[in-house]
């Protein structure tokens, strides 16, 4: 099966994730790439109160994640990579292409960001990057949930 | 306000501001509870939010869903301290009884509150 989202959202696990992408997706693992969370015992553990017990839960720091995203992808699950920031995502991507898809499903404000949807605040930084990552030949949309329209990232301008 | 355990309620969107404007009208105490949204927020907001909201000594941190970034940041505040206990699936019941027995230590008001809520929850 393959991964059927990569979503970059600051919350990581949460309700959109689990219920609205989750349940529609029928998936069966989250891989949340996390270089603080995935070093935290108590982190962790927390998290996993927020996945339904049939899902598996995968921790990982970018670098394991990128030894193991071909056995995630080779996984007869249905699977979801989640990240909380645009850098994570980037470095998987390079680290562990190819990476055909990437969903920006929650960028809240920061200092530096600007409003570009209800849910997606970016620094001019954070747009070039992923503008950066789309010439490389990543599909980058903002969608917070499958049944919203998603928004090209050329309408984040 | 008197002296005992302060609540706060974190939810989605405007729930928790209903919740305790419906207790405040119910019961008539005021200044008890605090609502907490999880509007706009990404992590590091929601978890403002509810340190500043809890700040104030004993508290319990009533939560919409046992899952989720309300959760999240809302067990955060235990790591640190332990004069703050989580009560989830808030509800009215639980709520309207919480005011009247703030002077339970948080761990003993929590645990009623949730056998209040609890006990609210039946078919009819």
């Amino acid at each position: 099966m393959p991964i059927v989202l990569y979503r970059v959202d600051d919350r990581l696990v949460h309700g959109q994730v689990v219920i609205g992408w989750g349940r529609s997706n029928d998936v069966g693992f989250f891989a949340l790439v996390d270089d603080a969370v995935a070093a935290s015992d108590w982190e962790r553990e927390l998290y996993r109160m927020g996945v339904p017990p049939e899902v598996e839960l995968f921790f990982a720091s970018i670098a394991d994640a990128a030894r193991q995203m071909d056995a995630w992808r080779r996984d007869a699950r249905n699977g979801m990579v989640l990240t909380a920031d645009i850098s994570t995502m980037v470095a998987l991507a390079e680290a562990a292409p190819p990476v055909d898809r990437v969903n920006l499903g929650g960028i809240h404000h920061k200092p530096g960001r600007t409003q570009r949807l209800p849910y997606i605040y970016l620094t001019e930084e954070e747009y070039h990057i992923l503008e950066s990552l789309a010439a490389r030949g990543t599909q980058v949309t903002a969608q917070d949930l499958p049944t919203s329209p998603p928004v090209p990232l050329e309408q984040l301008r | 306000m008197s002296d005992g355990a302060r609540g706060v309620v974190v939810a989605h969107g405007a729930l928790a501001a209903a919740l305790v404007l419906e207790v405040e009208r119910i019961s008539g105490q005021t200044g008890v509870l605090t609502a907490v949204s999880n509007n706009d927020c990404g992590r590091e907001q929601i978890d403002q939010r509810v340190a500043e909201a809890a700040k104030d000594g004993p508290t319990v941190i009533f939560v919409d869903m046992p899952c989720g970034s309300c959760f999240f940041a809302a067990m955060r505040q235990t790591r640190e301290r332990n004069d703050v206990r989580v009560v989830t699936g808030v509800n009215l019941p639980m709520l309207l009884d919480f005011v009247h027995h703030r002077s339970l230590p948080p761990a003993d008001g929590a645990a009623r509150a949730a056998d209040k809520g609890s006990d609210a929850i039946r078919q009819a």
